[in-house]
């Protein structure tokens, strides 16, 4: 709690930037400084136990949460003066899909990508890939598998091409191979450019897709992955276990 | 901005169109008052008559309620406000889309309403009070929707937002059902010796109402979604 909420004075260049960035829920201090720097094009795994603050990282990072102090930095945006100029580049798959039971699957996807900009060809791709397109296309959302609810969500995103993918157990709901499809979609993303941060408890397949993996415990990283400030050269972390 | 507009008010319109919650719920509720309200005043049928306009716009206000809330419950099933605060919709646009969705729901019920009264209470519109009938129910129904739609995204954050939403409401609404319900006397001609004209003034104040929580909803929706 050392380090006030100023804003940044240049961008730093990283897709994601904290420094002693803390969340409070109320009195309740979610995030206790959490220091993290995600690079452009990285897939990065947030592993951590139940209540240790990963999904508050993702909803700081797609600009939901005010940071109370510390300093913290999205694709270029300082959240601390201006949280939401960043949301319409970022994509974050939560805990909910954000699905419409009474809609179909393509009024759904529809609805969110062309909110997002997407154009139809864009949105035709995106629900062919995820296979949710077809006969499954026209199946009210209420009516779906939770896996059909998650595959639905996620080709809303995907039609939105966001440059930042925060995923909250994207795997969670899915088949085996629902699963593979997604981390197909994950590791093309990034090889596209876009960088990825998720959380997830199905260790053994997230270790295999994230090329980073950060700890966090108790609202912090338990151990710093980036010291680096700005301006400064990116050392090695002793915190960051290389899947 | 419009197409946002556009883009919410048919998401909307589409969900209610699907659901048939309004025809199939939100309408037998409100045509069931107005039975309940013929029962209690069945034994003078004059009285029925004059306190049409009151009673027409009382159950107008309670199916607006039932409205606001599945406007909002919509939004909060499945986690879609964090969504809508990250779908780069502009929250003016946001706003004013729902409240349109709102407000056509809203006419569509009050054209049912109508023929309920005419109906049930033999309520009839005077030769020249159709114009006053028409600008006092579009101006209502803006004003209905329009501050039904900023209380309905103040309360939807709220566990208690199902009870708290009248008690919040209701009281904001108060110069509606006033300026609506005596327009509508003069309209119909339901109070003996009340011309037609003394309803327009009424409706200048449904006008400033409508206008007042059009821009002010526009104004504070956005903050209202981050706090909420």
């Amino acid at each position: 709690m050392d380090v006030p909420a100023t804003p940044s004075r240049e961008p730093t260049g990283a897709a994601v930037w904290l420094q002693g960035a803390i969340v409070l829920l109320g009195r309740f201090p979610a995030l206790a400084g959490v220091d993290l720097t995600v690079e452009p094009g990285e897939i990065v795994l947030l592993q951590g136990a139940n209540g240790a603050g990963k999904t508050t990282v993702l909803r700081l990072c797609a600009g939901l949460l005010p940071v109370t102090e510390g300093r913290a930095e999205v694709l270029g945006h300082d959240l601390v003066t201006d949280r939401q100029s960043v949301r319409h580049r970022v994509g974050l798959l939560g805990h909910a899909n954000g699905l419409y039971d009474e809609l179909t699957v393509t009024d759904n996807v529809r609805f969110w990508a062309r909110a997002g900009g997407a154009s139809d060809d864009e949105i035709a791709a995106a629900m062919d890939r995820l296979g949710v397109s077809g006969r499954l296309a026209e199946v009210p959302a209420g009516r779906l598998s939770a896996g059909q609810r998650r595959r639905t969500a996620l080709a809303a995103l995907v039609a939105r091409r966001p440059e930042l993918w925060l995923l909250d157990e994207p795997h969670a709901g899915l088949d085996a191979a629902g699963r593979d499809h997604l981390d197909g979609l994950v590791r093309d993303a990034a090889e596209a450019g876009a960088t990825v941060l998720f959380a997830s408890h199905e260790l053994d397949r997230a270790m295999e897709l994230a090329q980073r993996v950060v700890s966090v415990a108790g609202g912090r990283v338990a151990r710093p992955t980036d010291t680096r400030t700005k301006g400064a050269p990116d050392p090695e972390s002793d915190g960051q276990h290389v899947a | 901005m419009w197409r946002d507009l556009r883009l919410v008010a048919a998401k909307d319109l589409r969900i209610e169109q699907r659901s048939r919650v309004l025809t199939t719920q939100v309408a037998p509720f409100a045509l069931m008052v107005l039975i309940l309200f013929a029962f209690a005043l069945d034994p003078d049928r004059g009285i029925l008559e004059s306190a049409s306009p009151g009673l027409f716009w009382v159950t107008v206000l309670f199916v607006s309620l039932s409205a606001v809330q599945r406007s909002f419950a919509i939004e909060v099933a499945d986690g879609g406000r964090d969504l809508l605060r990250l779908s780069g919709l502009e929250p003016a646009a946001i706003f004013l889309g729902k409240a349109l969705a709102l407000a056509v729901q809203l006419a569509v019920l009050e054209v049912l309403l109508f023929a309920g009264v005419v109906v049930l209470y033999g309520t009839d519109l005077k030769a020249g009070g159709v114009a006053l009938a028409l600008a006092t129910a579009v101006t209502a129904t803006i004003g209905l929707a329009t501050a039904g739609t900023l209380y309905g995204a103040l309360a939807a954050g709220l566990r208690v937002r199902d009870t708290l939403l009248p008690l919040l409401l209701l009281p904001i609404l108060t110069p509606v059902l006033l300026g609506c319900t005596r327009a509508f006397e003069a309209a119909l001609g339901t109070t003996v010796g009340t011309p037609i004209s003394d309803g327009w003034p009424w409706v200048a104040l449904l006008v400033l109402f409508a206008l007042v929580y059009t821009a002010g909803g526009a104004v504070a929706f956005g903050p209202l979604l981050e706090d909420a």
